[in-house]
């Protein structure tokens, strides 16, 4: 037998399974066997199990909490009320805001939901029947969930522990309803260029109230060794180590006792970013009973109580010339954010990164102001499958292009291709401030256009409206256009921190003597494989096998300390620590390869897995061997190991962007409609893995089908929630769910060190508004101008009735 | 979610299930497939001291046919109907309108019995045994009784059953002719937002007779007499049709929930009972 | 009340163990034999998640009480591997990303192993409403579909090479 040919370099590159690869996801051999480990999985010795007792109104005095019942019953261990909690000081607890909340009612109730007592005992169904058995006294309160009556003078006053505070965490109050006025631009120039402007268009644009909806709740296992004083708390914590340094300051418990774990993760999609009553709840009493305390939500509780998205009121105005240049825009929102306000957003943002509401468009003056109100509502506002409020923002600009191509009678493809921002014009500084790090965009619109085949589909929607009008069928075809510009990657330490912790990330790697490595980050996966994806950064950038590299995160007590994973910030900021401390590894190594092959350091070259002496190929050194002496070479000057480790700063946001085209059959008199195609082209700058890509896209659609066309927490007059299970709130199955064809271009970032950008929201973020502009698409030739979402069926008939279709 | 504790009997025979039902009156309550009963248990909107699960009597399964005789155990899941290569020729209706019940796991445990018995507006099988102008067996004390599927229903959740009654045995003859199951829903998983059963036999060009049943549209589900009779003798054309379809109108009252106002079910409904008339007949 | 004593076989292995009627069949897997693969995702019969075999159907465990699972034949994602490694329906999920959180996998996989059962040949329809029991919130479903369509074929063409 020969000897074993040099392998090539092409073989090399594809052994590594690094950048560009669809490599296939490690996590997926336990997933795919029932070998998850989910909090709920977690069976602690003695564990007891937490329950709440809630609110069944939406706003009421809690007159008194007889617990004796409830106490006397076998099992029960503990009923934890307000009352208890206050001489901790903690029956109240901070918000990611700057608000605080309430974590057990204190004297009433603001929403339907609200925890009123948390009782524990020693299985799920004794605390399930101990909840039944607690009495509450309430006196029910007047109700107001709309916030513009929340903001009328007379409206009732919600909290009563505000009263008298003519400032919050954001600046002035101007009313006991009123949280913040948020403001960015310049007002007085957009006031005067809207009022000059030869056309301008008006449009109160609502993107309503939703939940992310995880398909795992909510849910955590706090237990207190009281013989080494460690508290150590697995839960379903997208940011694990900002929850260790939460619960240091409330509990005064030194936070290197503390120990935070996030196990696998069913789904987040921002609903588990914030710090619930139950996770307090247990720790309180895990602490009082000295065993450990599971508290799992069930469905209804979830949807109920734990963080919502949205609730945006968007009122607009767009200024454009006659030929339809975009010479302004203004916004202001009423934002509804419930009893509490606890959004999820840099400290300094109470709107999030709602001022990317510029979209795609190069429009040189803007102004926005938000006005953050009470409502008897569940508190929340989180970033749902989105970077904080854009979402919102892109919703917003891409209904009111949407309005002004009416306005100006265009084609509405047309008027984005118009004033689009220029592939050279960036760096791009947008009116409200931001800087766009790349892009471009005509380059992939004019893809998306032509791939769906755009004026062809324009002749056969015309054709339809004829055959409509002389009544031959009853279906309109709607095509739904979207150029979105998401902003990602919270954040620069100089103007973002969460609680005053900067949002950098962090990842340590560890390379072991025999070239293999454990490499551990600050975020924490919900599925979107980081221990597949960054295992392939971490490939390319150190020259070992992916297969050899394992990936840890969500402990702790052994990952550096990092932000956690929401708003596509995994990939920008703890992909850059990645790649940056894989550099660090190469450097050292590069200095071990020059003292083995007994060359200067810059005589050696980088070549995929191995330094190579410059102009002699046959004289190299591999990673993995470069690993072998780095624990038993004695080098001059170098420390034995190889080990680094990086926090990462970003030096801006990343700003991914697409185009989305989506072509709907609707039938006028049923409201049903159909996803005849969806064509999603996305561009998040250097792509990892374009089969976990793929899927990201896949996801994010249909989360937005889910939102544009029926999914909503629907509140009544009274504050009950209209939709507290599965069957009401919406959540579609693999029949309502369509086909997708996915597309990128690839423009890279260029203060990323690998040049990604993030992927995971932008779907969503960009789905919303294509699904939603085809209905008003459908519609247009009949005089649509705005609809509300979500479109489910009825309020499709009810466009069709209004506009006369019914005959 | 977490239920109340309750006792439960798992009797093998009818006489022993009846007798248990007998020993505890108001607090015991039969089960079949359970879909809709225990997510209210857990839910504690429905408390029950002793469930009586009907699962090992026998006598409650099997699809018998005989000639244009239909008879249905109690317990024959949707999906048993789905799958039942005889009953889809004898009465091909039911295999359509179970396919669009629920999901594939609700089918497989849900039953004809605890559908049409629950008396939920929402369930679709009372509407089609409406249609097909079923009657129902009941079991009691006293022993058996048959009450039609037309006046069965009384309101929400009432139904002409005793406590101490059980439901053993669906009944009906085979219609022939066209049919159709048309339903409307948000999703798969749903109720109807309005749903329609429509069986048409022809003679000749002539409709010769014809039922309208429909589901989700008032309290109860609605037969139409009206309906039935503006088809027959006409030939179904767009017309007769629409008298039809304005007929059973005039027969519900739909009322308000998360899947629309009333106006919109009133619609939606006029649109569906049309599409069940005209496939019906495109059938006949 | 009364406790009862419970019989089941579970994966092939006879269990049995002393329950209280009202448990639900998915905690009684999860918690007291330790079989963590059913999640629960909805309480309320829509999500899927806590998809089990019982008696020769897929039915959702959330919504079967203990008493009523007496004397079934269950089993669950953990009684579906190969042995030493992925049956194909697991392998072709692997390969086709149909699985991202990982939470609804296990009752997806299990209800996609019953439903190649009914229907060895489906097409992307039929896989659609065949698998619209299982909500997933990560996936968009498409990655499923390809990959139960794969293992159909794949299972096919073993069961031909058999023949």
């Amino acid at each position: 037998m020969n000897e074993m040919a040099p392998i090539s370099r092409e073989e090399r590159v594809e052994k590594l399974k690094g950048l560009g690869c669809s490599r296939k996801r490690v996590e997926d051999v336990r997933f795919t066997q029932g070998k998850g480990n989910y909090v709920d999985d977690l069976k602690l010795p003695g564990m007891l199990h937490g329950d709440f007792v809630r609110s069944p109104y939406a706003h009421a005095r809690v007159k008194s909490v007889d617990k004796s019942a409830a106490l006397a019953l076998p099992g029960v261990v503990a009923v934890l009320t307000a009352e208890d909690l206050a001489p901790l000081n903690l029956h109240w607890m901070p918000t990611l805001a700057g608000d605080k909340q309430m974590v057990l009612a204190d004297g009433k109730v603001l929403f339907q939901g609200q925890e009123v007592a948390f009782v524990v005992a020693s299985d799920r169904y004794v605390a399930a029947d101990a909840v039944d058995l607690v009495v509450v006294d309430y006196e029910e309160l007047p109700v107001v969930t709309d916030p513009f009556k929340a903001l009328q003078p007379d409206a009732p006053v919600l909290r009563e522990d505000l009263q008298g505070r003519t400032s919050g965490a954001h600046g002035d109050r101007r009313h006991h309803n009123h949280i913040f006025l948020w403001e960015a631009g310049d007002k007085a120039a957009t006031d005067e260029v809207i009022a000059s402007a030869d056309v301008v268009a008006e449009e109160m644009v609502y993107y309503h109230r939703t939940h992310p909806c995880p398909l795992e709740t909510c849910g955590c296992v706090a237990s207190m060794d009281t013989v080494n004083g460690k508290l150590t708390v697995h839960g379903t914590f997208q940011a694990p180590h900002v929850v260790r340094t939460v619960a240091s300051l409330l509990s005064g418990i030194e936070e290197h006792k503390i120990r935070v774990i996030s196990p696998d993760i069913g789904g987040g999609f921002g609903n588990k970013v914030g710090v619930y009553p139950g996770y307090v709840c247990s720790i309180v009493a895990s602490i009082v009973t000295g065993r450990p305390v599971k508290w799992i939500e069930d469905r209804m509780e979830n949807l109920t109580a734990t963080a919502f998205a949205r609730d945006y009121w968007m009122k607009g105005k767009i200024a454009a010339t006659k030929d339809g240049r975009i010479t302004g825009l203004s916004c202001h929102v009423t934002a509804d954010h419930g009893a509490f306000d606890a959004c999820a957003d840099p400290s300094k943002f109470p709107a999030g990164f709602f001022h990317i509401c510029t979209g795609s468009y190069d429009i040189p003056v803007a102004h926005v102001g938000v006005d953050g109100v009470y409502t008897n509502k569940a508190p929340g506002g989180v970033a749902y499958r989105c970077s904080f409020r854009v979402t919102e923002a892109a919703y917003f600009i891409e209904r009111m292009i949407e309005v002004l191509a009416i306005e100006l009678g265009m084609d509405a493809a047309e008027l984005r291709a118009k004033n689009f921002i220029r592939k050279e014009q960036f760096p791009y500084h947008s009116a409200l401030g931001w800087e766009y790090d790349s892009g471009d965009y005509h380059t992939a619109w004019d893809k998306a256009l032509k791939a769906v085949g755009y004026a062809d589909l324009r002749k056969e929607q015309a054709e339809r409206v004829e055959a409509f009008r002389r009544g031959e069928t009853r279906k309109l075809i709607g095509i739904g256009l979207t150029h979105f510009t998401e902003i990602v990657g919270a954040g620069p330490v100089k103007n973002c921190d969460i609680l005053g912790m900067g949002m950098f990330d962090s990842c340590e790697i560890r390379i072991h003597p025999t070239g293999s490595a454990v490499a551990r980050l600050g975020t924490i996966s919900q599925g979107q494989g980081h221990a597949t994806t960054f295992a392939q950064i971490l490939a390319s950038e150190i020259g070992l096998p992916a297969d050899s590299i394992t990936v840890e995160e969500g402990d702790t007590d052994t990952a550096p300390y990092g932000l956690g994973t929401y708003g596509s910030r995994s990939t920008p900021v703890a992909g850059a620590a990645t790649a940056m401390a894989g550099r660090k590894i190469r450097a050292k190594a590069q200095m071990i390869a020059a003292y083995l092959l007994e060359v200067h350091d810059g005589d050696l070259e980088w070549d995929v897995d191995r330094f190579v002496v410059k102009g002699a190929p046959e004289r190299f050194k591999t990673m993995k061997e470069i690993a072998f002496a780095s624990y038993n070479q004695a080098i001059p000057g170098v420390e034995p190991g190889l080990e680094a480790v990086s926090y990462y700063d970003p030096p801006n946001m990343t700003y991914p962007f697409g185009a989305y085209v989506c072509v709907m059959e609707i039938d006028v008199d049923t409201g049903v409609h159909e996803i005849r195609q969806f064509y999603a082209l996305d561009d998040c700058g250097t792509r990892i893995n374009p089969m976990v890509i793929e899927g990201q896209v896949h996801g994010g659609l249909t989360e937005a089908l889910a939102i544009a066309m029926g999914q909503e927490i629907a509140y009544d007059e009274i504050g009950n929630v209209k939709t507290g299970t599965l069957m009401d709130f919406f959540l579609p199955t693999a029949w309502e769910t369509p086909h997708y064809t996915t597309d990128f271009t690839e423009t890279p970032s260029p203060h990323h060190p690998i040049g990604a950008k993030g992927v995971g929201e932008s779907p969503n973020v960009g789905g919303v508004p294509a699904f939603s502009n085809a209905v008003h698409d459908a519609f247009r030739p009949f005089g649509l101008r705005q609809s509300h979402m979500p479109h489910d069926h009825w309020r499709i008939w009810k466009i069709a009735r209004d506009l006369g279709l019914h005959g | 979610m977490i239920p109340a504790a309750f006792e439960y009997h798992r009797p093998t025979d009818l006489q022993a299930a009846l007798a248990t039902l007998q020993e505890f009156g108001d607090e015991a309550r039969v089960i079949a497939g359970g879909h809709s009963l225990v997510p209210m248990m857990k839910l504690r909107m429905a408390t029950i001291g002793h469930l009586v699960d009907l699962r090992a009597i026998a006598d409650l399964k099997g699809i018998r046919i005989d000639g244009a005789a239909v008879r249905i155990g109690a317990m024959v899941t949707q999906q048993e109907l789905i799958a039942d290569a005889a009953l889809a020729r004898a009465a091909p209706i039911l295999r359509e309108t179970a396919l669009q019940i629920a999901d594939p796991q609700v089918r497989a445990v849900g039953t004809i019995g605890g559908n049409v018995a629950n008396g939920d507006p929402g369930n679709d099988m009372p509407a089609l045994m409406q249609c097909l102008d079923a009657s129902f067996s009941l079991v009691g004390p006293n022993g058996s009784r048959a009450v039609k599927a037309r006046e069965f229903y009384e309101a929400a959740y009432v139904t002409a059953r005793e406590d101490d009654e059980i439901l053993v045995a669906i009944d009906f003859a085979a219609p022939g002719g066209g049919y159709a199951y048309e339903k409307q829903k948000r999703k798969i998983g749903d109720y109807a937002t309005a749903a329609a059963a429509v069986t048409i036999r022809k003679d000749g060009t002539a409709c010769s007779a014809a039922s309208v049943a429909m589901t989700n549209l008032s309290d109860v589900p609605v037969w139409s007499k009206a309906a039935g009779d503006a088809l027959v003798g006409s030939a179904c054309g767009p017309a007769d049709v629409g008298r039809a379809v304005a007929a059973a109108l005039a027969d519900i009252a739909p009322t308000a929930d998360n899947r629309g106002p009333a106006e919109f079910k009133r619609h939606a409904a006029g649109v569906v009972i049309r599409r069940a008339i005209e496939r019906a007949w495109s059938r006949a | 009340m009364a406790k009862m004593q419970l019989r089941l076989t579970v994966n092939g292995e006879a269990a049995e163990l002393l329950v209280e009627p009202r448990e639900l069949l998915v905690y009684v897997l999860r918690e007291r034999l330790g079989l963590t693969g059913p999640h629960v995702g909805c309480d309320t019969s829509h999500c899927g998640a806590c998809t089990v075999d019982m008696d020769g159907r897929s039915v959702k465990s959330c919504t079967v009480f203990a008493a009523q699972a007496d004397g079934a034949d269950v089993t669950t994602i953990e009684g579906l591997g190969a042995p030493g490694g992925l049956s194909v329906l697991q392998q072709a999920f692997r390969e086709h990303h149909g699985l991202q959180c990982g939470f609804c996998t296990p009752g997806m996989i299990t209800r996609a192993h019953r439903f190649l059962q009914e229907n060895p040949n489906p097409s992307e329809e039929e896989v659609r409403f065949g698998m619209a029991g299982n909500l997933c919130r990560c996936t968009g479903y498409q990655n499923i579909v390809k990959a139960i369509m794969a293992a159909a074929a794949e299972l096919n063409a073993v069961r031909e090479a058999a023949e």
